[in-house]
């Protein structure tokens, strides 16, 4: 027998906004897609901002973990544009500054180092200037960003917008300590710092040690490090002909760049099967429509070169092969010869830390990566924190705000001389949306239309322009379309027990058939019996308390289209929509509450 | 009321029936009935029947009358051919559509109100007729749309909602039938559609006049404490007289049951009825102890469910007329009208 669901944990109702539970930051996402669809353009970017710090950059290149998730996927096809609309509200808001938090003049006499300007530094910035506390960054760069600045070409990220969002933070008042490279973390710690965040990424680009790599060493660049350098300006063309090796993100970061600085015959080169790349599949998309080829299977074996003078890599075909979800490649003994001029290495990248000595009491294991707790990112020495890249290796933009807000929580505790393990609680509120009869302060009457595309500049005007954005980004209208497509996970079917006179109304008009009224069993039996099998188990299903008939309702949370449907027939208000708010607790208090209707 | 059509996303593994079909292919517009009116979960039974039947809609005609259930038909089986007709009188069209065309499947829908007042007496004469029509009643025991006023099915110890009395006695549509000579009678609740579906099957499949008085609470005016068809009045009253598994011509009879005795009935068409009895009383195909049974459970308050009677061997209207087998409305022209010279030809024997 089931017992009544607890909605009462706020995991529950988190869990049904698919979009929020997959986004590490637990972006209110609902919300803010509905103040897009009413032109409040600033109120959702300040949720964005609130949560996830970037939205401008995030819009445009997250890696949106939100988007696989959207339960528009379940029922439909094609996710709602999340990131894309994120990007209508950095685009389209007014002036943010009379909305930002108040940094207090007078400080509470902690000091911080952040060591590495990116993103998680600049999230723990972000979220203790407001405290008081004294905040300095170390960057090796003379800009702060990090791979947002580095690694992300500007036809996809335009400097001004990480300008606008890395400044608004250091405007706070972050000491910038730039064009510095920490040497020692022992000389930080001995300066009078009471806390140091680690956020240095992961910058070491692997190499690929294959016969002629050292001799023809002219004309093989490591990605990142060629895309930092082109992002500086110290590189601006680079050979007609280029070999891009490898199957992630940095790799058609590094086969795009290539096309606009006189690439003319540009390949990219992958070990896997293509259906295994790591890149994104929008990223892989984006190359191929520029017109750059794919070759999978291709291992690379030899770097041919004349006297120091690249000349070619010779390849080795590869064939995969699948046993029980495992896969093993084999080399078929077949080689082909790609002829060029450059080669880009985008095999991966790690965090290293030579800088880091190791009798200083932060303890390593045997990957040479630092002991960091994952609750409270605290290294070994109680005054080190680590968070981003630096901490486990690569992720993405907003994994590294999500380290960063959760650290910040931790240095906070931490300089107040409280217990790390005592996080604060998210803020949750359940509010009825009912407005009339059958009206809702939500739009219930979803929208059937298929995912709006992204417009784009012209392709030969992009090729030509490295800072050219290649993404338009929604105009106002097709913001408006897609805005309309959310199914509004965040408002909840709220069942009352006493109030049902098991009517079957709510029944017979759900659309996709996932209420039903029937005798209580265990989940595995209760799943099957549904009129529909709730077979997707990694969603819940809302069983109540026993009604008059001894029947219970089981709803099967998994395609519910929160179209209220089932609240506007219920005769005795047993089904009401209320809307579920959930706001992660960061060490700055959270003034979201403030943009939620 | 609801104001938004309901939504086109429906859930990716629905079943589909033997025409490939989903049950939300039999549904019509949204409901414009009060939330939680009984009259919707009727109309879902019947998408739900005629979905596992696998009719295609457009072999189907839905007729009504006026009032609150008569506007049902709108809100199934979208593809079908309907008649919304005048008060009390869809027996009428109902008749003449099916002599016209015998080969549609016909449903009939009608309420208290239009059944047992303004159309009682159409009602009795196309049961006398046989007429091969599922009625169903859908009866609440009051007049919504007037504002709740009790109808003929009101039972004399039911009150109104605001407390007042009722002076007459109440029409039992069931027993009229079984009197008039139905075929096929029966009685249900909308709030039970493991019993409804069922019933409305073996209806649509049944070559006859079939009625089922489906009772139905109108949750705006006949709904409180004192009413006799509430949905709490009827769940602890009810008696279910029989239960009933329909099995179609084309699977085998694999249903057994623990324990009572179970007739099967075979209609016309080669279909077949299992009618599992829940006592020795219970014959379904005995006329007069089933009328004695019923005004027995009446006098003691309950009121009974489930396939009340059933005669399989009933001939139908078309059957007593002996028409042709060929719908009326199929024949040639010339078959239909043979001509002045033919007409001529039988005038003259009788001069």
């Amino acid at each position: 027998m089931m017992k009544p669901t607890d909605t009462k944990n706020p995991n529950y109702y988190h869990k049904v906004v698919d979009c929020q539970w997959a986004c590490p930051a637990h972006t209110p996402v609902p919300e803010y897609i509905r103040l897009i669809a009413q032109r409040k353009y600033t109120e959702a970017y300040m949720i964005n901002w609130e949560s996830n710090v970037f939205p401008g950059v995030l819009g445009r290149t997250c890696d949106r973990p939100c988007e696989p998730a959207c339960r528009r996927v379940r029922v439909d096809e094609e996710p709602v544009a999340i990131c894309r609309l994120k990007r209508a509200a950095a685009d389209n808001k007014s002036d943010v500054s009379g909305l930002l938090p108040e940094i207090p003049n007078q400080k509470n006499g902690k000091k911080i180092a952040m060591i590495g300007g990116g993103p998680a530094s600049l999230t723990v910035a972000r979220d203790l200037m407001p405290l008081g506390y004294d905040c300095t960054v170390y960057e090796k760069d003379p800009q702060a960003g990090g791979l947002m600045r580095t690694n992300i070409p500007s036809f996809r990220l335009p400097v001004g917008v990480i300008d606008e969002e890395v400044d608004r933070i250091l405007d706070f008042g972050v000491v910038k300590k730039f064009n510095q490279e920490v040497k020692s973390l022992k000389v930080i710690l001995d300066e009078d710092y009471d806390a140091i965040f680690i956020g240095t990424g992961a910058p070491k680009g692997k190499d690929l040690n294959v016969p002629g790599r050292h001799e023809a060493s002219n004309n093989i660049h490591v990605g990142i490090d060629w895309l930092t350098s082109v992002a500086f300006k110290h590189i601006d063309k680079i050979g007609q002909r280029v070999v891009v090796i490898g199957g992630g993100n940095t790799a058609m970061d590094c086969c795009r760049t290539s096309l606009r600085l006189g690439g003319k015959d540009v390949k990219v080169t992958v070990r896997s099967p293509k259906s295994d790349m790591k890149a994104s599949d929008w990223e892989i998309e984006e190359a191929e429509l520029e017109g750059i080829p794919i070759f999978d299977n291709h291992s690379p074996k030899e770097f041919i070169h004349e006297n120091g003078k690249l000349k070619g890599v010779l390849f080795e075909k590869m064939k995969a092969e699948y046993n029980d979800g495992k896969r093993t490649l084999t080399a078929t003994g077949e080689t082909v010869l790609f002829e060029c001029d450059d080669v880009l290495l985008a095999i991966g990248q790690e965090n290293a830390f030579p800088w880091i000595e190791r009798d200083i009491g932060i303890e390593f294991n045997q990957w040479e990566q630092p002991i960091v707790d994952k609750t409270t990112f605290q290294s070994t020495q109680p005054r080190v924190f680590f968070g981003g890249d630096a901490a486990w290796g690569p992720e993405n933009i907003i994994w590294a705000v999500a380290h960063g807000h959760q650290a910040a929580i931790s240095i906070d505790n931490f300089c107040q001389n409280k217990d790390l393990k005592d996080r604060p609680s998210p803020l949750t509120n359940l509010v009825s949306q009912k407005m009339g009869i059958h009206e809702w302060s939500y739009p219930n009457d979803i929208s059937n239309d298929d995912r709006f595309a992204v417009p784009h500049a012209d392709i030969e005007t992009s090729l030509t322009d490295l800072n050219l954005e290649v993404e338009l980004g929604y105009d106002e209208k097709l913001a408006f379309d897609e805005a309309q497509r959310c199914l509004n996970c965040d408002i909840q079917t709220v069942f009352t027990e006493n109030l049902c006179i098991e009517c079957d109304a709510c029944v017979d008009i759900c659309p996709i058939d996932c209420i039903n009224f029937t005798h209580n069993d265990t989940e595995e039996n209760l799943r099957k019996k549904l009129t529909v099998p709730a077979l997707n188990l990694t969603q819940d299903i809302l069983v109540s308390d026993t009604l008059k008939t001894g029947r219970v309702m089981v709803k099967d949370e998994d395609m519910c289209l929160h179209c209220g449907l089932c609240a506007e027939r219920c005769p005795t208000g047993a089904w009401d929509m209320q809307k579920f708010t959930y706001i992660e607790s960061h060490a700055k208090k959270s003034t979201i509450s403030e943009y939620v209707e | 009321m609801t104001f938004i059509k309901k939504p086109i996303f429906r859930h990716p593994s629905l079943p589909t029936n033997a025409i490939g079909l989903t049950y939300r292919d039999y549904e019509g517009v949204v409901s414009t009935l009060c939330a939680g009116c009984g009259h919707d979960s009727i109309t879902a039974s019947i998408i739900d029947a005629c979905f596992e039947l696998s009719l295609p809609a457009h072999k189907i005609a839905k007729l009504s009358g006026i009032g609150c259930s008569s506007k049902t038909p709108n809100y199934f089986l979208n593809n079908a051919h309907g008649f919304n007709s005048v008060h009390g009188r869809m027996p009428s069209v109902a008749t003449g559509a099916n002599l016209a065309n015998r080969d549609l499947t016909y449903i009939g829908v009608s309420g208290d109100g239009d059944t047992a007042s303004i159309g009682l007496g159409q009602y009795c004469h196309a049961i006398r007729r046989q007429l091969n029509l599922t009625y169903i009643v859908e009866n609440n025991g009051t007049y919504g749309l007037t504002k709740g006023q009790f109808s003929a099915t009101n039972d004399k110890n039911s009150k109104n909602k605001r407390g007042m009395d009722n002076p007459f006695g109440s029409i039992d549509l069931a027993v009229i039938a079984i009197e008039l000579g139905a075929g096929f009678v029966a009685r249900s609740f909308s709030g039970d559609k493991e019993q409804l579906v069922p019933l409305i099957k073996a209806a649509l499949e049944y070559d006859g006049f079939a009625l089922i008085d489906v009772i139905s609470p109108c949750v705006t005016f006949n709904n409180h404490g004192y009413s006799t068809k509430s949905y709490d009045y009827i769940r602890e009253h009810r008696s279910v007289f029989g239960d009933l598994d329909f099995v179609p011509e084309e699977e085998t009879i694999n249903t057994s049951y623990a324990e009572g005795e179970t007739i099967s009935l075979k209609l016309h068409n080669g279909r077949e009825i299992n009618f599992k009895k829940l006592g020795d009383d219970h014959d379904p195909t005995n006329q007069h102890k089933v009328i004695n049974t019923l005004r027995e459970n009446r006098a003691e308050g309950k009121v009974t469910t489930g396939l009340l009677y059933i005669d399989p061997n009933k001939s139908d209207l078309h059957q007593t007329l002996k028409t042709s087998n060929t719908p009326l409305n199929a024949l040639p022209m010339d078959d239909l009208c043979p001509g002045n010279d033919f007409i001529d030809n039988i005038n003259n024997l009788f001069r």
